[in-house]
């Protein structure tokens, strides 16, 4: 039965997360599409060559737009160079984040952790912070009060996603945060998620990330030029504009408090240079209900899961036809959300129902 | 029972390189076949949060949990890393005429 509250809290330390816990939807049981475990397995292998072989490219790709950014650095030429260096210094770091945070890009595990750390730095996300906002994620995906990555909360701050294209909102965020760690400091926010154990690593690596800030800015100031700072560092800002249109399809618009990711995930088809900046997470719906089938095999699982599921966008197109109208229409009416239609073959989960509604 | 040895299953339940879910009374537990047709056994619930690690991934002597990709050595049962921890727990585990048994006692 749907019950009735008057404004939601995201916060994880407010009304809205305990009242997730008395509902039964904080660590809940989610719904799974039915696989057998023998096809399942297959999906699960993992492999080295197809990430290394994207890791190569991708770093190839960024030497060589960085390198033209540089040759051209006084004409307008540098500008397309630093646009694709930008999109693939920070909006690349996307998904290669996340796919190694998991653990699944790579066979090696070295291999995810190295690129991992690397990624956590050029997408501004603190890398353990973020592993373990994530893994919150993933235990409460858009329950509201408990999920740290809810990316449009509602009612929707407009201004807010308009500078997120740009990292405006979040990266003064992050570097507040990075401050605060370098100090050995935690939010409270972040001790509901962060073992204690873990403080240590926090502390250390930031205390790294300011060095290396610190460094980049003492050698723009020696050169008396930008040009370091839009290698190293202002890529995060300039270069975000891709993820947030990407990462905007997971989830906007669709409804909280659910426990089936049919119903609060999309999956969105894209073309193959999309895919290879994106790494696969198109495959959003696929991604949340079996995070152990790495990047490379999700195109697969879809196939296997499609029976099951609601309809995949046919493109970024049609996705924002329904993102944009509904983000607009949440600002009005925050209990508004797109109901994910199940197909008539599908299998329905008795928690699919929202169980909190701004009145 | 016998001595604290408690059947599982048959041996070929379990594939080469995969996990089988075992539940004893209010205890579960995860049965592990390495490629060598070794067994191993765990408790059965992941120490991060509770999830049972039989819907995992075996790679190796690693059991990944389903859940957030967390990593244990199942035949130690040592937490490798963020999300996990705490370590499983482990039990001694023997083959006999096809059957695979544990000892819980
Ligand atoms: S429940 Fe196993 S890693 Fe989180």
């Amino acid at each position: 039965m749907p019950v009735e509250i008057t404004r939601r809290d995201y916060s994880l330390v407010g009304r809205d997360s305990r009242f997730a816990v008395e509902m039964g939807l904080a660590s809940a049981e989610w719904y799974a599409c039915p696989i057998p475990r023998k096809r399942l397995k297959q999906l699960m292998q993992r492999r080295d060559g197809p990430p290394i072989r994207d890791t190569l490219l991708w770093f190839a790709l960024l030497g060589l737009t960085g390198w033209l950014g540089c040759h051209f650095w006084g004409t307008w030429w540098c500008v397309p160079a630093f646009i694709a260096y930008g999109v693939l210094y920070c909006s690349c770091s996307d998904s290669r984040w996340h796919e190694c945070g998991h653990r699944t890009a790579f066979k090696t595990t070295w291999m995810n952790d190295v690129v991992y750390e690397m990624a956590s730095f050029m997408v501004l996300r603190e890398s353990t912070p973020w592993r373990w906002s994530h893994t919150r994620h993933h235990t409460d995906t858009i329950i509201v009060g408990r999920d740290p990555e809810i990316a449009v909360p509602r009612p929707p701050d407009i201004l807010g996603i308009i500078l997120g294209f740009f990292s405006l909102k979040s990266g003064p965020k992050e570097y507040k945060k990075i401050l605060l760690h370098c100090l050995g400091k935690l939010t409270a926010e972040e001790k509901t998620y962060i073992p204690e154990t873990e403080y240590r690593r926090v502390f250390w690596t930031a205390r790294v990330w300011v060095l290396v800030y610190v460094t980049v800015i003492a050698w723009a100031i020696a050169a008396r030029s930008l040009l370091p700072l839009m290698l190293i560092g202002l890529p995060s800002f300039y270069g975000a504009w891709l993820l947030v249109i990407f990462g905007l399809t997971q989830h906007a618009g669709l409804a909280e408090n659910v426990l089936d990711h049919r119903l609060n995930c999309r999956t969105v088809y894209m073309n193959p240079v999309f895919r290879f900046v994106y790494w696969n997470m198109n495959y959003h719906l696929e991604h949340h209900m079996f995070p152990m089938v790495p990047y490379h095999a999700l195109p697969a699982l879809h196939q296997e899961m499609k029976a099951d599921t609601p309809k995949p966008y046919r493109g970024l197109i049609e996705a924002y036809r329904e993102i944009i109208p509904a983000i607009w229409r949440q600002v009005k009416d925050p209990a508004y959300y797109v109901k994910r239609e199940l197909p008539p073959s599908a299998k329905p989960f008795p928690a699919s129902v929202p169980t909190a509604q701004a009145a | 029972m016998n001595d604290g040895w408690i059947k599982t299953c048959n041996v070929d339940d379990v594939e080469p390189e995969d996990v089988l879910r075992f539940d004893h009374g209010e205890q579960t537990f995860a049965i592990y076949r390495t490629t060598d047709d070794k067994f191993y056994a765990t408790d059965g619930l992941c120490t991060h949060q509770k999830v049972h690690l039989a819907g995992g991934f075996v790679m190796d002597h690693l059991i990944e949990c389903p859940k957030h990709n967390g990593r244990f050595d199942f035949t130690t049962g040592q937490a490798k890393g963020a999300p996990v921890c705490v370590d499983l727990k482990t039990y001694p585990t023997r083959v006999e005429n096809g059957e695979v048994f544990i000892r819980i006692g």
